[in-house]
């Protein structure tokens, strides 16, 4: 009688597993780098480029790195989130220009608004590489000691920038 | 007549375009800079996953990503780095999932050695199956049961 319930068993215990498959986000890649150093930089800024920031610039200050691009469409559903959020002044907001024509990218920031504090050109994406960037939007989250502390993977949320971000910023003690 | 000729030229023309389009087509692959470079930055590149279209290798991606990614491995393998650093410097940044073999550790333990925990369960349940419907078919031949047998057989002698 018992016998009659091992295929049932098997049946929930697989619906089980393909419930949490469908409810997992393949995109969302942990990030190896979550409590690592933010790899080293030297970039010109977007709208200065004879002026560099460079990693250690930043050392001290607890900042976050967004990276966008003109091209990149998921970028403007975020993008007034972030611009409201700046308003706050909670923290200072850097922008990494990623693989993006200066003249394109000044222009976007002209429609759509500038949140950031500085946006730096990483014009052929190299850096972009060492911060494992695969698929923009993208955002950091950077503590003191300039170690990255968050990574998230495509357009911010409300719910991501109340819940997560700014609880974390706080935490850290921009 | 005149109209003939045109066509046997045009198909000529076509065909002498067919032939330098080949010839150029056929040049134009190893010329990209060195050889021997291109091929080893495929066999590195076959090894690593492009993150943007997940089931592809950096090699087989027109993404824009993997081309950078290609392009990083040659200006890599140009320095003299080793294939082994070159996947390491990819794993430091994408983590392990960038490697489209993945290497075994605790976390990919499962993952390697789970398709066999299943093969040999399988096959635990399937002897076990056959020796229990083996013995059910051996009854015990008992002085008890032949007597019964003799019986039976004696009784159908009699209907007969």
């Amino acid at each position: 009688m018992k016998k009659a319930f091992i295929p049932l068993l098997i049946f929930v215990v697989l619906m089980g597993f393909l419930a949490m498959g469908l409810s997992l986000n393949p995109r969302e890649i942990p990030s190896p780098l979550i409590n690592k150093p933010a790899p080293a930089f030297s970039l010109p800024v977007l709208d200065a480029p004879e002026q560099k920031i460079a990693a250690q610039d930043l050392r001290g200050k607890v900042w976050v790195l967004n990276v966008w691009a003109s091209w990149c469409v998921a970028c403007r559903i975020e993008h007034p989130l972030w611009v409201e959020f700046s308003k706050s002044g909670l923290v200072p907001i850097y922008g990494l220009n990623y693989k993006d024509k200066r003249d394109d990218a000044i222009r976007w920031l002209g429609n759509f608004g500038n949140p950031y504090l500085r946006s730096l050109s990483d014009t052929d994406g190299l850096v972009g590489i060492d911060f494992g960037v695969y698929g923009v939007p993208e955002t950091f989250v950077i503590d003191k000691q300039g170690v990255i502390r968050m990574k998230h993977i495509g357009p911010v949320t409300p719910e991501v920038l109340r819940d997560d971000i700014i609880p974390l910023v706080r935490k850290l003690g921009a | 007549m005149c109209k003939g000729l045109r066509s046997r030229c045009l198909l000529g023309c076509l065909w002498f375009a067919l032939l330098v389009g080949s010839a150029v087509a056929k040049e134009a692959v190893p010329s990209a800079a060195n050889p021997e470079l291109e091929a080893r930055v495929l066999a590195i590149s076959e090894e690593l996953r492009c993150l943007v279209c997940q089931n592809e290798t950096i090699a087989a991606s027109h993404a824009d990503l993997a081309v950078d990614l290609r392009k990083q491995i040659a200006v890599q393998l140009e320095a003299g780095q080793s294939k082994q650093q070159i996947l390491d410097f990819m794993v430091e940044r994408y983590g392990d999932f960038v490697l489209y073999r993945p290497t075994l550790n605790a976390r990919t333990l499962l993952l390697w050695v789970g398709p066999f925990v299943l093969l040999f369960g399988a096959v635990v349940v399937l002897t076990v199956n056959i020796r229990r419907r083996r013995s059910a078919d051996a009854t015990e031949w008992t002085a008890d049961n032949a007597q019964r047998a003799r019986a039976l057989l004696s009784e159908g002698d009699d209907r007969s």
